[in-house]
């Protein structure tokens, strides 16, 4: 019996997006769903019943009939009140939830005996990048904030010189550079300003500059990247060192556009009533984080207001403005995620809690609350790995390798100690003094080769074996003062043809690589040109 | 020329095999390095045959016997194609051992040879020989199997047979046992014995070793060939008294025991476990190993599409494999690569430390194909730059891209180092079928959504993807 998938109109004021769009509801019904949408839930994102019906859904009227009939429900917004006492008993919902700023919903929906997947909770880790909605929500804010302040800025972004005079480019600064400042910054530059973007975390520096924006660094120490790869707090030396930072981007910018989060707290007051202030008359200020208190001291949440001349726009519903476009991509980060809980496509889910996906988004599982979940086991970016890989480079020269890699460990080198002098000592008791000598050039010969291969760039390792094994084939003078050698004293019985023969075809090989060694060696290097 | 002079020669050319390894450390002078390799060897050869040891008879029998392997060698070199370079390698080393069992055998039945050791110096001086032919035996028939399978006349799947481990520590043990009946001996024609029962087992030694490595363990094993041909110099060496011998020896051996290291360290596998044989044949069945396996929808992709995200990126950085090399595919690698460039597109080549059949295999076929070598860059060089490209091109490669490697610690590949293609903004794999590489596991790559499968032939789709671009 094939699992009901509904899908409700949202209830909350001004939200236009819907959780499926009708080219998901076709893949959905390919896992073995059903699918029932509420009758007009996609009005709002220009998508109408009849094409929900044409994709294979039921439409079904009204909220209340709609919760009755569905196994699982699939929302943007978190439930309201009302939408929690439609759900059915034990039911299975995925949405938004917040569930650090809302624990009393988290407790409601316990009470129902609910099992609650978070689209806000899904962990940083590469596997689930497609799922992962609050980046592709954050991408289309990020250039809606853009749209917006063009539509209130009052001039041109790029700059041109036409026949009425000269226009200058406009110039943004874009605080915090996650996805959403990443496409703010994208947006803005290509239409033709000049982008500015700052960040706690130093490593996002090249990705600023690959949107097209310019990086403004803060001149002080600190690293900030946090856990999962979000941002984390900073300390107060370093908070001065960046007001100082933005005050003067204030004075000079025309717009900025907010969007410095951290994970579970209000946002941090990064722009003051003073900055504000500074800037330019008919500037305009764009916050991101207007739902978690803003970045902007003066920003009132969900309004655009004017003060001091500066238009602040607080809108927190800038995903919803582009409804059409958010809807899509948020049905198919819900399909993905439908994928990873119905691997056996039977339309029956499988909220496996031993799946680091599904552990990390499940907040609640059959009435009990799972949140928050434990660690990631590999976050997307994780902080160590910035560094040994810049290692590698300031070594200069390229190579790359250091001579050996890491320093082993103390132990380690005392054994190994302990054992060469081992067999120094063995070696040095029995064996006798002509031995030794050649013994010496033997040891001192490793080392040497050792050193002198390290050096070798790993583009020429093919060349590197095929010189060696030239000069291996020095092992010809072996055979050649066997050939003929002067003979003292020649009473024993020598076997003279058997050494003879044994020595020939011993040159003659050896021959082979000694040319053959050199001269393909010597056709390879020719081939490296720059 | 006197013995003093000849061992002053020696030494000369010592110093010059130094100055040749030492050339390869970039390719502006490793031409240079070349030669001096070439000059250090005729100071080699011409100060032995006028040393004290030969005498004028054996002229003739030397330049007859130096212009028929010159002439073999001089004739493969030229005609050896750069994507067999592993197996002409491979046959090279298997040389080496061959004469070095020999120039063994022959100091053995000459009683010239050891007339001058009497007590521990003369079990010495036997072990030696003991050793180096060893050394040369397993050199041997271990080269020769290696170029067999580079070659594809025995097939590349490891050979495992039940117990081998214990047929190997069995080996080893008559080996030693036989070694002790070698240096009591009372003479020669007694010590025969031992020695040839020794040959034996350790060319079968050399056999049954290399026949349990796959195909894509063929890195480690060529280096630590030519580390064992280099320790069968030394072991000569030692066997003739001859300086030049042991330092030459030791200069090959410590050479190809480095990029052993290297090879290993670039797989993440311990240099024991590849010898051993297998991939992950502790850790049960290699399919099953892999904890999560990765689902979903694989996006593919036509020539004309991959043209086109080409022709529009900015950054492009090609990461070529084995699959390259099979479908000799360089040359129209390279004219792509060279449009692109006119165009002004940055386009360079990611090279992984195991791609191919052997150290630094690619950058000879790229080298081979015109490619200039300041693009083609190390792994390490340009993970980095992964996220600021626009398109990377994965051409037969497999394990070498995989995320699993660092995403899912229960893969087998899990900790190998690789180059992190998907973070590209898009990735294209250029692959035949969606089978597994050679680990056995299957690739995650395949499932990003920003990630683009180009399947058929790596030569036929490339070509059309060079005439789409032209178009």
């Amino acid at each position: 019996m094939p699992q009901v998938i509904g899908v409700p109109k949202e209830t909350a004021a001004g939200e236009k997006r819907v959780a499926t769009v009708p080219e998901v509801v076709e893949k959905l019904i390919k896992l073995g769903f059903k699918l029932a949408v509420e009758s007009g839930a996609g009005d709002a994102a220009n998508f109408s019943d009849d094409v929900y019906r044409a994709a294979g859904a039921e439409i079904v009227a009204g909220a209340a009939k709609l919760w009755a009939a569905s196994d699982i429900v699939f929302k943007v917004r978190g439930p309201s009140a009302e939408e929690i006492g439609l759900m059915r008993e034990g039911g299975t919902l995925v949405s938004f939830i917040w569930p650090a700023q809302n624990p009393e919903l988290l407790q409601q929906l316990a009470a129902k005996k609910a099992t609650v997947l978070a689209m806000d909770s899904v962990p940083r880790i590469s596997r689930a990048q497609k799922l992962d909605a609050l980046s592709s929500m954050a991408n289309i804010a990020g250039y809606r904030a853009v749209i917006e302040a063009a539509h209130h800025f009052g001039r041109f972004f790029t700059g041109q010189i036409t026949a009425a005079g000269k226009v200058p480019p406009a110039k943004v600064f874009v605080i915090g550079a996650g996805v959403a400042g990443l496409a703010a910054i994208g947006t803005a530059s290509g239409l033709g300003a000049i982008v500015r973007a700052n960040d706690t975390r130093p490593e996002v520096g090249d990705q600023v500059k690959s949107m097209g924006g310019e990086f403004v660094t803060v001149d002080y120490q600190e690293e900030g990247t946090g856990v999962g790869g979000y941002a984390k707090v900073m300390s107060e030396g370093f908070l001065k060192a960046q007001a100082a930072v933005f005050a003067k981007q204030a004075k000079d910018v025309d717009i900025i556009i907010t969007t410095a989060l951290i994970p579970g707290r209000p946002a941090p007051k990064l722009i003051t009533a003073e900055m504000v202030q500074s800037m330019k008359p008919g500037s305009v200020i764009v916050d991101m984080a207007a739902e978690q208190g803003g970045n902007c001291e003066l920003t009132v949440p969900h309004q655009v207001t004017v003060k001091h001349g500066v238009t602040i726009i607080g809108y927190s519903d800038l995903p919803s403005r582009l409804s059409k476009q958010s809807s899509t991509l948020y049905a198919t980060n819900l399909f993905r995620l439908s994928e990873e809980l119905c691997k056996t496509k039977d339309g029956i889910i499988n909220v496996n809690m031993e799946d680091e996906v599904l552990r990390g988004t499940t907040v609640v599982k059959e009435g009990n609350i799972t949140w928050p979940p434990p660690a990631p086991k590999l976050s997307a970016a994780p902080p160590a790995v910035a560094k040994p890989a810049a290692a590698p480079a300031a070594k200069g020269k390229g190579h790359g390798h250091g001579g050996g890699g890491e320093p082993a460990s103390a132990t380690r080198t005392a054994v190994m100690f302990g054992i060469a002098a081992l067999v120094f000592w063995f070696v040095g008791a029995n064996a006798p003094a002509a031995f030794l000598a050649h013994f010496t050039v033997f040891v001192l010969a490793c080392f040497v080769g050792y050193m002198v291969v390290w050096n070798v760039t790993p583009a020429l390792h093919t060349p590197l074996m095929s010189v060696t094994n030239a000069i291996s084939s020095i092992i010809a003078i072996g055979a050649l003062v066997q050939i003929a050698p002067p003979l003292v004293g020649g009473g024993a019985a020598r076997p003279e043809q058997w050494i003879h023969w044994l020595a020939w075809v011993g040159i003659a090989l050896t021959a082979i690589n000694m040319f053959g060694g050199f001269a393909v060696t010597q056709r390879m290097l020719q081939m490296f040109r720059k | 020329m006197s013995a003093t002079l000849a061992t002053a020669s020696y030494i000369g050319a010592t110093i010059l095999f130094i100055l040749s390894l030492g050339g390869l450390s970039n390719p502006e002078n490793s031409r240079r390095g070349n030669l001096y390799g070439v000059i250090g060897m005729t100071i080699a050869v011409l100060a032995t045959v006028s040393g004290p040891h030969v005498t004028s008879a054996g002229y003739a029998w030397i330049i007859g016997a130096m212009l028929i392997g010159g002439s073999i060698g001089l004739y493969a070199a030229r005609v050896v194609r750069m994507t067999q370079m592993p197996e002409l390698v491979a046959l090279m080393h298997s040389l080496v051992g061959l004469a070095a069992m020999l120039v063994g055998f022959a100091n053995y039945i000459d009683p010239a040879a050891s007339a001058e050791f009497s007590g521990a110096a003369k079990s010495i001086h036997e072990m030696e020989i003991y050793i180096g032919i060893l050394i040369g035996a397993v050199t041997f028939t271990g080269s020769v199997i290696a170029f067999g399978k580079l070659s594809g006349k025995i097939g590349g799947s490891p050979m495992l047979l039940p117990g081998r481990h214990w047929m190997n520590l069995a080996g080893l043990l008559v080996v030693i046992w036989f070694g002790r009946e070698f240096l009591h001996a009372e003479s020669i024609d007694a010590g025969m014995m031992p020695l040839v029962v020794m040959t034996v087992i350790a060319l079968l030694f050399g056999i049954h070793m290399v026949m349990a490595i796959g195909g894509a363990d063929m890195p480690v094993v060529i280096s630590m060939l030519n580390s064992y041909s280099g320790w069968a110099a030394a072991a000569t060496g030692f066997m003739l008294s001859n300086d030049l011998l042991i330092v030459v020896g030791a200069l090959v051996g410590s050479s190809g025991a480095i990029l052993s290291y290297i090879m290993c360290r670039a797989m993440n596998r311990n240099f024991i476990s590849v010898i051993a044989g297998g991939f992950g044949t502790e850790g049960g069945a290699p399919a099953a190993a892999g904890g999560t396996q990765p689902a979903g929808e694989v996006n593919p992709i036509l020539a004309a599409e991959t043209a086109e995200l080409l022709r529009e990126s900015k950054n492009v950085i090609i990461v070529p494999g084995y699959g390259m090399a099979v479908a000799q595919a360089q040359h129209t690698v390279y004219e792509i690569t060279r449009f692109l460039r006119e165009k002004g597109v940055n386009v360079r080549f990611g090279i992984h430390p195991v791609a191919g059949r052997m150290p630094g295999h690619m950058n000879v076929l790229l080298a081979e194909a015109k490619v200039p070598y300041d693009i083609v860059m190390e792994m390490d060089e340009l993970n980095a730059d992964f996220p600021n490209t626009d398109v990377a091109m994965v051409i037969g490669a497999n394990d070498i891209v995989n995320p699993a490697a660092q995403d899912d610690p229960t893969s087998p590949i899990a900790g190998m180092p690789v180059l992190e293609v998907w973070k590209a903004k898009t990735s294209i794999v250029m692959k035949r079928s969606m089978a597994t590489g050679y680990a056995g596991v299957d690739n995650p790559l395949f499932y990003k959504d920003n990630n683009r499968m180009l399947f058929g032939d790596a030569k036929k789709m490339l070509d059309q993807v060079l005439t789409a671009l032209k178009a």
